[in-house]
């Protein structure tokens, strides 16, 4: 179980600025949730931390190593990210069978057929999937299948920007459940973008409100039922989701 | 109900090389009012929307009736359909990032396309579309105009597909997942918006969407779809009292907040729900 640190992360593009000196800490085997406004800095703070996004300074680290100071293969096997947009995360002329074979084949690792035959389980999918292409996928079979991805490495650390955002809810509940699993399991440790805070609150210890690039908060779950965050952004944020589980 | 916008009587899809049909035997009509499509996964949504658009070049669609307005859908030429869509139907689809032209700005893109339907010069497009980013409530609409897609959250891009369909003043809009990556409040904005349309223009509306308090509230009507059929059809302030056992595992496998943090409960799935719907 592995340990995150986020210390000071700066970001601009260009002349924006679009991450002020954010930090956090996450313990070994928590799931910690990143909610907020649209537009406000979380996938980039997900993709600064992977290193898909090099431009920015400050401190990342994982189990006390700095993710900079990794060699590059090290850092895939320990942090995996599913991404928001699982259409363009895959590539389009690539099957299934690809997608899940290509990082097991990087990473040397046995037995692939059967790795990826219970990869397609876990996620909810038919093992004969395996075979199509993401043009012949809805978008929630995209999505799992990108879940798929990240999580046939083992990783340590995964990154999930809205995993489920995609989902009917009878099957973000297969994934939030196997999610779940995995963390008691294999000591998984997690970073997860929400809009929907029933599911921050169903899956995460703590969570921190981002707006315009800023952490505003850092909230205990059980700060949620009751609204009791301090931050005037991040009490019209859960206000607004309290009011939304009981009318629109 | 009086004269239906839409009007779809037994339509089936099957995409090209595909053993089974993506959709069965879908019946529905629409008027001006609300009406929700949710449905497990892969269970024809977004099927049904673009067949109703005639965006599905690679399947084969059949059906007893596909009326839209004066436009007989089984029949009109590609011709008719480039007039037809865009401009009085349009959807806003489920990957905006994906259908937006990578290598292109997003505001020229929009307004582009505002400009294949409407006489307008160009500063004027540009000046509506910036109108309609404010309206979609993007805070620095001059900046975000300038942005190419690969540029925009999640969020932004779902707004900028919605001002994009906006523009045109249309009598049906099929929403595929609108405001899935919106933050609540701007989800609340965004779902005001699409309700002024249908009260003020009389548009009819078909939203495809997984969030369950959304149709519940905002929806006149449900479609509850299961592999491909309508497996149940109520109106959306019955929601809770479904019968169907898809609709009933679906509503119990929503967590809520300050609920307990077990395994939620998931849905055994049973061949019999491959049946015809049960209305109530
Ligand atoms: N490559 C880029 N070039 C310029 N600006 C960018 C780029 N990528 C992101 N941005 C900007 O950075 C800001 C933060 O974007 P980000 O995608 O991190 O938001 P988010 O919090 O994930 O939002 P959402 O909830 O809508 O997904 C936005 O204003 C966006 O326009
Ligand atoms: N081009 C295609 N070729 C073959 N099969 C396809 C194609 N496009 C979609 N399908 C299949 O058709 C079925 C219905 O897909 P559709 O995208 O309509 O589902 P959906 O209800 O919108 O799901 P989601 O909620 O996940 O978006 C799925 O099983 C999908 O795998
Ligand atoms: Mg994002
Ligand atoms: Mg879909």
């Amino acid at each position: 179980m592995k340990p995150i640190a986020v210390k000071d992360l700066c970001m601009s593009f260009g002349a924006v600025q679009v991450l002020h000196d954010v930090s956090f800490d996450v313990a070994a085997g928590e799931c910690f949730g990143l909610v907020g406004e649209s537009g406000s800095g979380k996938s980039t703070v997900l993709r600064c931390m992977s290193l898909l996004q090099g431009q920015w300074t400050g401190e990342v680290s994982i189990g006390g190593v700095r993710v900079r100071d990794m060699p590059l293969n090290d850092r895939c096997r320990m942090v995996q990210m599913v991404f928001q947009d699982p259409y363009g995360s895959l590539h389009p002329r690539h099957s299934v069978a690809t997608v899940l074979s290509e990082p097991l084949k990087i990473h040397g690792l046995d037995r692939a057929n059967e790795r990826m035959a219970q990869a397609m389980i876990d996620v909810g999918l038919p093992v004969d999937f395996l075979d199509r292409f993401p043009h012949q996928l809805s978008g929630g079979q995209r999505q799992r299948v990108a879940i798929a991805r990240a999580l046939i490495l083992e990783p340590d650390v995964v990154l999930l920007d809205e995993p489920t955002s995609a989902l009917d809810v009878s099957v973000q509940a297969e994934i939030l459940n196997l999610l779940s699993r995995l963390r008691t399991d294999k000591g998984f440790t997690y970073i997860m973008v929400s809009h929907d805070l029933s599911v921050v609150d169903h899956m995460c210890e703590r969570f921190a409100v981002m707006q315009s690039g800023r952490i505003v908060e850092i909230l205990p779950r059980e700060a949620i039922p009751t609204n009791a965050a301090r931050d005037p952004y991040a009490r019209e944020l859960i206000g607004a989701s309290l009011a939304y589980e009981r009318a629109v | 109900m009086t004269d239906p916008i839409l009007d779809i009587e037994n339509l089936s899809v099957r995409y090209r090389g595909a053993t089974e049909p993506a959709v069965r035997g879908v019946s529905f009509s629409l008027g001006r009012e609300r009406l929700g499509i949710v449905g497990e996964s892969g269970s024809g949504k977004s099927t049904v929307g673009r067949a109703i658009l005639r965006l599905l070049d690679s399947a084969e669609i059949t059906a007893d009736r596909m009326q839209f307005e004066d436009v007989d859908l089984l029949n009109a030429s590609e011709r008719q359909m480039l007039k037809v869509r865009g401009r009085r139907m349009s959807m806003i689809l489920q990957d905006p990032k994906f259908s937006l032209n990578p290598i292109q700005r997003c505001g020229d893109q929009v307004a582009e396309a505002f400009r294949t339907h409407v006489r307008a010069s160009k500063a004027e497009a540009r000046a509506k579309v910036i109108e309609m980013l404010n309206a979609v409530q993007i805070r620095d609409p001059e900046r975000v105009y300038q942005l190419y897609p690969h540029e925009v959250s999640g969020g932004m891009g779902q707004r900028i597909m919605i001002a994009m369909m906006l523009l045109t003043d249309p009598d049906l809009v099929i929403a595929d997942e609108p405001t899935s990556a919106l933050d609540v409040t701007v989800r609340l904005q965004v779902l005001n918006i699409l309700d002024r349309l249908v009260h003020e223009h009389g548009i009819g509306l078909i939203m495809i969407s997984h969030d369950l308090n959304l149709v519940r509230n905002f929806c006149d009507r449900v479609i509850i779809m299961y592999a491909g059929r309508v497996v149940e059809t109520l109106a959306a302030s019955d929601l809770d009292n479904a019968q169907h056992p898809y609709s009933r595992g679906l509503l119990a496998a929503q967590p809520r907040i300050g609920g307990s943090r077990g395994p939620l409960p998931v849905l055994e799935r049973d061949d019999s729900w491959m049946q015809p719907e049960v209305r109530s």
